[in-house]
């Protein structure tokens, strides 16, 4: 096997590993794990002062 | 004795309680985010806005009249120019990237950053490299690589100060309480990495004196290690950690969550198999293989799909609340800086296309292309997130002005429109010029003709220049009313997910 046999292999091992993030992103066991995911960066901030110093427990 | 003892430190214990009661703050810092190395990184990012882009309006302004740099060689643009470039990217864009990436791991994992003083190691180290940089390059000290100008012991304390950064932010991965990662950390740890590889690689240096080596590559080999760090800086450094900060920011400015999480991952993992292999455009027509400037084209042109599909990615996280462009001008920076991001992606790919390279390289065609990426795209979106973060650090609910932001918006729209504008013009010009011939193969134009052809695109280029740096000092002048007469207050770790 020469080096371009390896080559043509690691292209075709790239090329289905994309179409395999493809399938494995679109997959709908992975729907709600996403949604949580997306959801993330809207969470607001609690700042820790004496009006929530006590509620800090529960935080 | 004993139950006295015992008495005595719970009274004590109840009066340090009523201390920090009466200060209104708790001290248990496992229970809140590490926002002091933010805080910091954020407000260098206004001065070293400031100071970066108030020299490229000098060197703007030199270009013009050169009588500028006054006969002293510290002023002359050949050593003015790295300044501007190291100081927009690594201090300006650099400080966005730690302030940003700090921030956004530590609220998308429910976790405090990983090790205190690494971090506040990071931000001092970074800070010292600055202004080496600020002494050496006026000086005349260089290793003359594009973007990679210092010399090595510089270079020594940038590798330690990442792989310092790498640690604060990989392990702060590493105790998330949150089980995936999110896709922005996903773009800052790619970024993080690849920086660290491509900045080691391309300095590997023999030193001679303390400001004097030589680079271990030669010849062609140089010039391709040169252009794979240094298309890889634009790749990583100014695309996939500007990804991270717009997978955040936009959709926690929009109050939306982004459009598509399953195309943010395949963005992901195309973008950054895609990118590394695109550095050879810059060698068109040079003696670097036929075979690698193909190939380096190839993969330029393939890179407008990965780019596009953030693109609209974070465009599209706006529908349904494409109102709020009207009323909040940090979104507006947002959106514009997105289509400059989509305008430069489409520009690049073409660029890098060998019979369009022929005509644009070496002109300012070039200048004008990685201005609206670095201005439109880079900027507005550092900006845009400043303006987002700032009023969060410190517990308030705005900026001092929102009115002051819309100018800056209008300022720097401007700025780069006109920027840009003037060096397509000004390249077309240029290469068209160059390329031109008489019928017997000599050529139409001298060189000098080509100069003076373009320089009242000069002229336009630095009015264009100038604006955006006036919204710079708007800019400086909001954050001053923010933040100045306000104590930080600690934020609470949220809890696992």
């Amino acid at each position: 096997m020469d080096i371009n046999d390896v080559r043509g292999i690691l292209t075709a091992i790239i090329f289905f590993a994309f179409i395999g993030i493809w399938v494995w992103a679109w997959s709908s066991r992975r729907k709600q794990d996403f949604e949580a995911s997306a959801a993330l960066p809207l969470e607001e901030d609690t700042y820790i002062t004496t009006n929530t110093t006590n509620k800090r427990e529960n935080i | 004795m004993k139950s006295r003892k015992t008495a005595c430190s719970a009274q004590a214990l109840q009066l340090e309680d009523n201390s920090i009661q009466n200060r209104g703050l708790t001290l248990d810092t496992a229970a809140s985010y590490n926002d002091k190395v933010v805080r910091q990184f954020s407000i260098m990012v206004v001065i070293w806005g400031i100071v970066g882009m108030l020299v490229g309006v000098f060197i703007a302004a030199q270009l013009i009249w050169p009588q500028l740099n006054f006969d002293l060689p510290f002023l002359t643009y050949s050593r003015l120019r790295p300044l501007h470039t190291n100081a927009v990217i690594f201090a300006f864009g650099g400080s966005a990237l730690f302030a940003t990436s700090y921030y956004v791991v530590q609220r998308t994992c429910h976790v405090r950053l990983a090790f205190d003083k690494l971090a506040a190691f990071t931000f001092w180290g970074w800070q010292l490299i600055i202004v080496l940089a600020a002494i050496t390059l006026p000086l005349g000290i260089t290793q003359s690589k594009e973007y990679a100008e210092l010399e090595w012991p510089i270079d020594l304390l940038i590798a330690v100060v990442w792989v310092a950064y790498a640690i604060v932010f990989f392990a702060t991965i590493a105790k998330r309480r949150i089980k995936h990662i999110y896709v922005a950390n996903w773009f800052y740890g790619a970024f993080i990495i690849t920086v660290a590889v491509l900045h080691i690689f391309n300095n590997l240096a023999l030193p001679v004196t303390l400001t004097k080596s030589y680079i271990i590559y030669t010849g062609v080999v140089d010039a391709m290690m040169q252009w794979w760090y240094g298309h890889n800086a634009v790749g990583f450094f100014l695309t996939a950690g500007f990804l991270g900060m717009m997978y955040y920011f936009v959709p926690k400015q929009a109050g939306r969550p982004v459009y598509s999480y399953r195309l943010s991952v395949v963005h992901f993992w195309s973008l950054i198999a895609v990118y590394m292999w695109a550095g050879p455009h810059h060698l068109h027509y040079t003696s670097l293989p036929d075979w690698a400037q193909t190939l380096g084209m190839v993969f330029s042109i393939i890179l407008l799909a990965p780019s596009w599909g953030g693109m609209i990615n974070g465009m599209m996280t706006l529908s349904g609340a494409w109102h709020k462009l009207r009323s909040d001008p940090i979104l507006k920076f947002m959106i514009v800086a997105l289509s400059f991001y989509g305008m430069s992606t489409f520009e690049g790919p073409m660029m890098s296309i060998k019979t369009v390279n022929a005509l644009s390289h070496y002109t300012n065609w070039t200048i004008g292309h990685v201005h609206s990426g670095a201005l439109g795209w880079v900027a507005m979106m550092t900006i845009g997130s400043i303006y987002s973060l700032l009023p969060r650090l410190y517990n308030r609910e705005s900026m001092y002005s929102i009115k002051l932001i819309d100018a800056h918006f209008w300022t720097s729209t401007i700025g780069v429109v006109l920027y840009a504008v003037s060096m397509w013009i000004a390249g077309v010009t240029e290469g068209l010029m160059w390329r031109a011939v008489n019928s017997d193969g000599t050529l139409t134009y001298s060189f000098v003709e080509s100069l003076k052809a373009v320089e009242p695109y000069h002229y336009f280029r630095l009015l264009g220049g100038l604006i955006f740096f006036s919204g710079m000092i708007i800019m400086a002048y909001n954050v001053w009313k923010t933040v100045s007469d306000k104590k930080p207050v600690p934020v609470a770790v949220l809890d696992p997910a």
